[in-house]
């Protein structure tokens, strides 16, 4: 009897999270602090472009298809931000065990994102990551309009076509 | 507790309602996740007799914010948990919820909070749903920026320990000064970057030993400094636990008052194309956790990770390190290269080179043979004993061929020190070795192929042990094969079929092919996958902590979600 009632509630979550879903409100960045590659800390809400489109990608050192899609995203980047002005921003959620090794490795990987520490996880948290990769693409207002939880191999090709929509002001899906 | 649920969902319901009409009544979100099997006893592979048959574990988050105002909750269920996690989880209720305000200066938390100091040496409170590990700490938090470049942190509570709260209290500070943003004006042309920190933590216990006196405060610092200069990086930790008895280190099964230190230091140089880190570590008794009595991987205070490359292939992750808190010294040293594109050796689009070589090794001590307040035994920083933990050689190898093609490659070599890391008995260091191919085939617009092979032939140097061995030259379960075929369609379906084959296994009966198949649906935030198959028996790592995993047989469910 308890076991239903367990199944009862989460079912109940499961549609009051789609009822959230439906109604789209416009989510914004949390304020929470993050960490430069040099141990300057800022914070999530100061996150901008211009009123341009950014994208926000979570990753970790220990995440294969979260290196891949960075890494397959950072041959084409010049030619996205000349396209639609976009700006990529990678927070690492890496803990100690590897957080040390984000400055070489990204740096050796010549990317030319923003990247952060959240070695607290704690924006990971405030923006609900499950788990990585998670992808959030933000609109010019700063408003969340797309997220994705998983790369598969040419999705850095859908992911423009979102970041092109949203550039132009349209509904990325 | 069904009122609970009502009025929870029904707040969901009306925050939602409020939500839509006005954006100034804050923000709700939240995520979801279940992991559901139905599980079969198969003796073969000795997957247990599940008798619930089927087991559920849950969470559900919710987080509001207003402003500088935001609080949440997380509903858990493990009902019954998954037979690959600590039983003690067993249960369903509200573990985590806490209100917090963040101004500009000040920010304060009341209820579960997470928080690390410096690299976690002493103090790191954190949740890792992974591993189903959470050791928030209930009660009150602070952190503190009187001007900028000065951060100061508390903290205040008693740990989470699956659903009651570990006997100790613990209590932590530590303040940091990032000298470039504190002193601006003077720092302006510098090209240096230095941050120094300082952390202090306590546990208080009450002492109900019979015949030990145990100290009921044992306090902890660490100091840290992070020095940046051009292209390279320096850290360095050190930490310091007074004595500190403890039923998870005992000698000759008596306690040890033993002081414990610990130092970390790590350094990196990087530039366009290359990245190079060197890191070492010396721990000497330095488990800290919130209650004494605690063994096994529960109820830390601290977090010691270890130093090797995090593995994510899976039979290259078959042999996982941990970082053994009662002593240890180690080693890394990472070189990653990416070889220019347009060059011979780089090919059309470039080629990634990574090499990585860790080691840890047993302290070098010398036995004091005392019997009464025990100190154990001397060791000197730095220097490492004769006995081997674990060892690692890699190098992976990372090529884009054409449009269509990419090719990684992984070889790695390991020493593996089972008798320590898991506590067996008997067993020799095992050698393994480890070549996986791993090809993405991206055969048009809508489909994509992902082919993994995998080969671990396990061996040992130790002659002695075949003439001894009943199994034969079989060394733990031998020799692995692995194959992994995962196709994409379109955006949003995956298919992955998997086989582990333990062809080397010394019972011929228990050659078994540990068969497994996915079918995974992938939309916005939602991620739902279904499964069927055997799953091997392994350890399981994310960070610092490891888990044992025991073989499975049946269905799997798995939902995550988030809004």
């Amino acid at each position: 009897m308890k076991k239903i009632s367990t199944l009862t509630l989460l079912v109940v979550f499961a549609f009051t999270a789609v009822a959230f879903r439906i109604q789209d409100p416009a989510q914004k960045l949390p304020a929470v602090d993050v960490k430069t590659l040099d141990g300057k800390t800022v914070n999530s809400s100061t996150f901008a472009n211009d009123g341009k489109p950014m994208i926000i990608s979570f990753w970790a050192m220990w995440c294969a298809p979260c290196k891949k899609e960075l890494n397959a995203i950072a041959d084409v980047y010049a030619d996205w931000q000349a396209e639609t002005g976009v700006k990529l921003i990678a927070i690492s959620i890496d803990d100690a065990r590897n957080s040390p090794k984000v400055k070489p490795y990204t740096e050796s990987m010549s990317w030319e994102y923003e990247v952060y520490l959240d070695e607290n996880q704690d924006l990971k948290r405030a923006l609900n990551v499950n788990m990585v990769p998670h992808t959030f693409v933000l609109n010019g207002k700063g408003e969340i309009v797309y997220q994705s939880t998983a790369y598969v191999e040419g999705g850095e090709k859908h992911l423009l076509e979102v970041v092109r929509k949203v550039a132009k002001g349209e509904k990325p899906e | 507790m069904n009122k609970f649920f009502v009025v929870l969902a029904g707040a969901c319901l009306l925050g939602g309602g409020i939500q839509a009409q006005s954006p100034n009544m804050g923000q709700i979100s939240g995520n979801f996740q279940i992991d559901s099997r139905y599980l079969f006893p198969d003796t073969l592979i000795n997957a247990p007799n599940v008798p619930e048959k089927s087991v559920l574990n849950g969470w559900g988050q919710l987080n509001y914010v207003n402003g500088k105002f935001s609080a949440g909750v997380r509903y858990e269920a493990f009902m019954n948990p998954t037979p690959d996690i600590d039983p003690r989880y067993k249960g369903q209720g509200f573990p985590y919820r806490f209100a917090s305000y963040k101004g500009e200066q000040l920010e304060i938390r009341l209820g579960n909070c997470y928080d690390q100091f410096g690299s976690g040496l002493i103090f790191r409170a954190y949740e890792d749903r992974g591993l189903v590990w959470d050791n928030s700490i209930d009660g009150f938090q602070a952190r503190f920026t009187p001007r900028k470049g000065i951060y100061l942190k508390g903290i205040w509570g008693k740990q989470r320990a699956f659903w009651t709260q570990s006997a100790g209290i613990v209590r932590g500070f530590d303040g940091e000064i990032n000298i470039n943003e504190a002193l601006d004006s003077l720092t302006k042309n510098w090209d240096a970057r230095i941050i120094l920190g300082g952390s202090f933590v306590s546990r208080y216990q009450i002492d109900q030993d019979p015949t030990y006196e145990l100290p009921v405060n044992v306090g902890t610092w660490a100091a840290r400094a992070n020095i940046m200069w051009k292209r390279f990086s320096l850290y360095a930790e050190y930490g310091y636990k007074i004595n500190d008895p403890q039923d998870g280190f005992k000698i000759n099964n008596k306690y040890v008052y033993k002081p414990g230190q610990a130092l970390y230091l790590s350094a990196t140089y990087s530039q366009k194309g290359l990245g190079v880190i060197l890191s070492a570590k010396h721990i000497d008794n330095f488990s800290f956790r919130s209650d004494r009595t605690a063994t096994g991987t529960a109820m830390f205070i601290n977090y010691l990770p270890a130093l090797t490359k995090q593995h994510t292939y899976i039979l290259a992750a078959y042999y996982p390190y941990a970082t053994q808190a009662n002593g240890e010294v180690g080693a890394q040293a990472e070189v990653t290269y990416k070889i220019k594109k347009g060059t011979k050796l780089g090919g059309k689009y470039g080629t990634n080179v990574q090499f990585n070589y860790s080691v840890a090794h047993a302290l070098d001590t010398t036995s004091l043979n005392d019997t009464v307040r025990l100190m154990g035994y001397t060791t000197k920083m730095g220097r490492w004993g004769d006995s081997l933990f674990f060892q690692d050689i890699n190098i992976e190898i990372n090529r884009k061929i054409n449009q269509k093609l990419k090719l990684n490659l992984v070889y790695t070599f390991l020493r593996y020190n089972k008798n320590v890391i898991e506590g067996k008995a008997n067993y020799p260091i095992i050698d393994a070795h480890t070549a996986v191919v791993d090809v993405i085939w991206k055969i048009n617009d809508k489909f994509t192929l992902r082919s993994d092979a995998e080969h671990m032939f396990v061996t040992t140097s130790d002659d002695n042990y075949f003439t001894h061995n009943t199994h034969g030259n079989v060394v733990d379960f031998g020799h692995w094969v692995a194959l992994t075929e995962e196709l994409t369609i379109g955006e949003h379906w995956y298919v992955a079929v998997m086989d582990q084959y333990n062809y080397g296994n010394y019972e011929s009966i228990r050659r078994i092919h540990y068969i497994n198949g996915q079918v995974g649906y992938m939309r916005n935030t939602t991620r739902i996958v279904v499964g069927y198959g055997k799953q091997r028996a392994g350890i399981f790592c994310v960070g610092g902590v490891c888990r044992f995993v025991p073989a499975s047989n049946g269905f799997t469910l798995s939902i995550t979600s988030a809004f």
